[in-house]
């Protein structure tokens, strides 16, 4: 059960094992006032101690989150400020995180567990489906479970096999859960609170590849919107965001695959295609209204997302937005995900994954001629 | 909420589990840490099928591991919860022949260990059942219809948890386990005194579940007890074929926590090990493991056929052992049950029966649009735009209905 990242030989911002202590050594310091250079990493963090702070009901613990502060450093630094009996590490048993999770918001607290990896957290299946999504509507909402399950998922670090795992489709489509996942700093911090805050049950997807993406973010402004949105009942939960505004394509992604998107409308915008970039952020609620006003505005779209395309995220994105825009739509949608094989071996991934250059051919597909 | 300052960090990180366990086998008992978490060499038997008294030296006891007999009104308490409960199961299997419950897992036979699950608990503690504990849920408190709603096909619970501090039934073996675990975990946070009896079956122990909540349990050291009624079947498989461990209750040792094993169709032994088993739990002994046995006198359910599985001579060889009738003739011969008070009860049994008869019998409205209602806090948009499509499904039925062509 020991987390192994290797070095990656790809250059496109894949980290090493050094960087990720680069970035638990950042995510330790003390923020400044105004913007900062901040990692997601260091955000997720942030939101963690932040939440915990705020409601002495919120507990962290895990698999080494302890002492050792996580694989990733997410929970750095918990157990020396708030104590053992917030932050802990357990037994190494996944359903047992999360099935004493459950009886512990059955209890009047608000768990935040970490499964060490996306392939770890199977052990936990059963207890994520049969309980954790189910307890609210068994018991007509006389039971609520405000619990999150973070996990680290996705590609693109280089890992091993049972380290790579895009795992968002099982838990989507399981009714009773939220799925959420961020993309970028901000949203990291936003949507982690936001998470713990939900009276309903969140699986909180971490794109562990973009757990030392950078961004100049304002952690004590994010805090202070924080505060304001749950003072006055608001929140941008269950809202897609655009990320690059555009008028000829709509490429909706999320989690690890919009960065690539973002980087495959810049290159597009330098061949004169503007496309407009959503990043999804909550899988499930889905935000159809912000999806499909951009593909309506656009009239093509391409989905894009690591996970295998078979039966997954992406191809109910489709089906939700053929459904709704066909009339507006100048070209079949196209799909630019994982292939239908097992995550592979760390000098294949790259095959493996969408890539700026696959998006850009699927764009080229979207029937310009016509 | 404030989190006990008890618990310190450094403290609680630098001590083991086992080491409390020792220290407090070794104070409260004079024994040691390997005759505390063994159980003693024989089931623990007080009262023999016959409703004799067995003498003490007779019951199984062994240094630190001795029972006092539970007080005269515990035990009264307890045989009128028998006699409702073995009514009650009779009264579902019926339904359930008559069609008016889709099923029922009867715990005929068991009763004994049902009963005691629930008054060996106080008013602050939590009981986690499985599907075949209805009899344990309503003898905590929960009401009898509430309690079968489950069984009655109109929604998959009936009644809150929290009010009664009574987990759901659950199905998915020993699952519920781990969140007694929890319920347990959280209680010791704040510094509260809660206890959780935590149940399930023979079969279930070979379950991955039962392991990870007895090592969660012991690792976090919490008040929880893990009662196993042992009943010989997992519907059709027989214990040897799950575990060939000594007994179940030695399982315990493994983990560092103390088992018992104790007749399962001894009311006044169950009591007397559940007793002592949450008093140990509540004053921070960490969990405990008991094992009843006892016998599963009817099928797995309505839908089981038993005589493809087991002989007629071992069914009627457990008849003869009785929780029921060994208590009355015991009670009786005590001089604290006689006629008159058997009747009273027969009468508390049959208003039961028939508040059962009325509340199943009764052809329960559904509202189709609870199916959205509480899938989350707050529905979605998706499960809003289904519910309404449903919605408008049904007006169309109506009005089709009503203006025929």
């Amino acid at each position: 059960m020991s987390p192994t990242i290797t070095t990656s030989s790809e250059a496109n911002g894949n980290v090493s094992a050094a960087t990720a202590r680069a970035a638990a050594s950042a995510a330790a310091t003390v923020e400044a006032s105004g913007p900062q250079t901040v990692t997601m990493a260091k955000a997720l963090n942030t939101a963690l101690a932040d939440a915990m702070q705020a409601d002495p009901s919120v507990l962290v613990f895990g698999e080494d989150v302890g002492l050792l502060g996580g694989v990733f450093r997410i929970t750095d630094g918990l157990t020396k400020t708030f104590g053992e009996q917030r932050c802990f590490d357990t037994p190494l048993a996944e359903s047992g995180i999360v099935g004493m999770a459950v009886g512990m918001a059955m209890n009047g607290m608000r768990p935040v567990v970490e499964m060490q990896f996306d392939a770890f957290a199977y052990p936990a299946f059963e207890q994520i489906v049969s309980h954790v999504a189910k307890m609210h509507n068994r018991t007509k909402g006389a039971v609520k479970l405000p619990m999150v399950i973070r996990i680290p998922y996705a590609g693109g670090i280089g890992g091993v096999e049972h380290h790579c795992d895009s795992s968002e489709s099982y838990y989507a489509h399981t009714a009773g859960l939220k799925v959420f996942t961020p993309a970028t700093v901000a949203d990291a911090y936003r949507m982690l609170r936001e998470a713990i805050d939900s009276d309903d049950p969140v699986m909180f997807m971490e794109p562990k590849k973009l757990y030392w993406s950078k961004d100049l973010v304002d952690l004590e402004e994010l805090r202070a919107q924080h505060a304001a949105n749950a003072a006055a009942g608001t929140s941008s939960e269950g809202r897609a965001a655009v990320a690059r505004s555009g008028t000829d394509a709509t490429l909706i992604a999320y989690g690890p695959s919009v960065p690539t998107a973002l980087a495959a409308a810049a290159a597009a915008a330098e061949e004169g295609r503007s496309l407009e970039v959503i990043d999804v952020r909550s899988i499930v609620p889905f935000d159809d209204e912000t999806v499909c006003a951009s593909v309506r505005k656009t009239g093509r779209a391409v989905v894009i997302a690591e996970a295998h395309g078979f039966a997954s995220v992406s191809s109910e994105i489709v089906a939700r937005v053929q459904e709704r825009c066909f009339h507006h739509l100048a070209a079949p949608i196209r799909r630019v995900t994982g292939f239908d094989v097992p995550y592979p071996a760390p000098k294949l991934e790259h095959y493996y994954l969408p890539g700026v250059d696959r998006i850009l051919d699927a764009v080229d597909d979207l029937q310009w001629e016509n | 909420m404030t989190i006990s300052a008890d618990h310190s960090a450094p403290d609680q990180a630098q001590r083991l589990p086992a080491e409390d366990a020792v220290s407090e086998a070794v104070r409260k008992f004079g024994i040691t840490v390997e005759d505390y978490m063994l159980p003693a060499r024989h089931q623990i038997q007080m009262v023999d099928p016959d409703g004799r008294l067995k003498a003490e030296s007779e019951q199984g006891t062994e240094p630190g591991h001795e029972y006092p007999l539970p007080a005269d009104a515990e035990l009264l308490a307890a045989y009128e919860q028998l006699v409702i409960g073995r009514r009650v199961n009779d009264q579902n299997s019926a339904l359930v022949r008559q069609g008016r419950m889709a099923v029922y897992p009867s715990s005929h036979g068991q009763e004994a260990c049902q009963v005691a699950a629930a008054l060996c608990l106080s008013d602050g503690d939590w009981m986690f059942p499985t599907y075949r504990d209805a009899v344990a849920v309503m003898a905590r408190g929960v009401d009898p219809v509430e309690t079968m709603t489950i069984f009655r096909g109109d929604w998959h619970s009936g009644y809150d948890p929290a009010r009664h501090k009574v987990g759901i039934q659950c199905t998915p073996l020993t699952t519920q386990l781990l969140h007694g675990v929890g319920v347990a975990h959280a209680a010791k946070l704040r510094g509260e005194d809660t206890v959780v009896l935590a149940m399930c079956g023979d079969g279930a122990t070979s379950e991955g579940d039962f392991h990870e909540a007895l090592n969660f349990a012991a690792v976090f050291h919490l008040p929880v007890v893990f009662f196993v009624q042992n009943n010989k079947y997992a519907i059709s498989v027989p214990l040897a074929h799950q575990s060939v461990a000594p007994s179940l209750a030695h399982k315990a040792v493994g983990y560092g926590m103390a088992g018992e094993r104790v007749d399962g169709n001894d009311v006044v032994a169950l009591l007397a090990v559940l007793d002592r088993a949450v008093k140990l739990a509540r004053e921070g002994s960490g969990p405990l493991l008991v094992e009843a046995h006892t016998y599963r006198m009817q099928a797995h359910t309505n839908a089981d056929d038993a005589t493809r599985y087991r002989q007629d001579s071992e069914v009627a060889e457990w008849l003869a052992k009785d929780p029921i009738s060994r208590m009355k003739t015991y009670l009786t011969g005590r001089g604290l049950l006689d006629d008159d008070g058997a009747a009273r009860i027969a009468e508390k049994a049959e208003a039961v029966a028939s508040q059962l008869r009325d509340g199943l019998g009764e052809d329960v409205p559904v509202d189709p649009q609870e199916l959205f209602r509480h899938v989350f806090s707050v529905p979605t948009p998706q499960l809003k735009e289904q519910s309404a499509m449903l919605a408008d499904e049904l007006a169309r039925e109506a009005s089709a209905e009503e203006s025929p062509k």
